[in-house]
């Protein structure tokens, strides 16, 4: 299982905190997105995260990892 | 720890001294550079009342983390310091503290400036700003 976590506008948007996905269904992080979004495309300046690191659309993903998207950080 | 993200005010001078206090390193740094970032009571034109500042934790430690690690790594510094809030700030709190201890000036001003600069751009926070009446998020920092 893959854990799925959204920040910000993006939870807003989505309206919940987080997903699970299975991994069976996702072999990177773009799929992940697919998944969840259910055919919404990648928002533009999505950035993403795996395992708590900056990630690629293309980064593979594996079961018990911890996928987060997130708008532009704006802290400091 | 030189790390510090807290859900509560904190006073950026006392922070400052105490950390320097417990530093141990009297006679070693001859320069002291820090950053204090507050909040203003005003953004985009707008009277902004108070802001609330989400993460993601874990994350954000280990950005933290990093991003002091580069500092320490990429100039002749003794130390490095990082304050950053979360949760509900008002005009005049403050935000986050930077600070660096080094011998001399120049790479205390480098590094401290470093430290800012890579966390607004690689940190996980996010501000979700109160003007008025109405709530908006921030959708991007101010230039430097």
């Amino acid at each position: 299982m893959i854990s799925v976590k959204y920040f910000a506008s993006l939870r807003e948007h989505m309206g919940r905190a987080e997903d699970r996905v299975e991994a069976v269904h996702a072999r990177n992080v773009a799929e992940v997105w697919a998944t969840v979004a259910r055919g919404v495309p990648w928002p533009v300046n999505m950035l993403a995260a795996v395992n708590h690191t900056y990630a690629s659309a293309q980064q593979q993903v594996y079961d018990g990892d911890e996928v987060a998207f997130f708008p532009p950080v704006t802290g400091g | 720890m030189a790390i510090y993200v807290r859900d509560i005010a904190f006073d950026p001078w006392q922070v400052l001294a105490r950390h320097q206090q417990g530093l141990g390193q009297c006679g070693r740094y001859g320069a002291t550079a820090c950053f204090v970032g507050t909040l203003r009571d005003f953004n985009q034109g707008e009277a902004v009342a108070a802001m609330t500042l989400e993460h993601y934790p874990g994350m954000t430690e280990k950005y933290l983390g990093a991003i002091r690690a580069e500092a320490m790594q990429r100039w002749p510094i003794i130390d490095a310091l990082i304050v950053h809030r979360t949760g509900t700030v008002t005009p005049n709190d403050t935000v986050v503290l930077t600070a660096v201890w080094a011998t001399h000036r120049a790479e205390a001003f480098a590094a401290c400036r470093y430290l800012i600069e890579e966390l607004k751009t690689r940190a996980p926070f996010w501000k979700h700003e109160q003007v008025g009446e109405s709530a908006r998020w921030v959708e991007h920092n101010t230039p430097g």
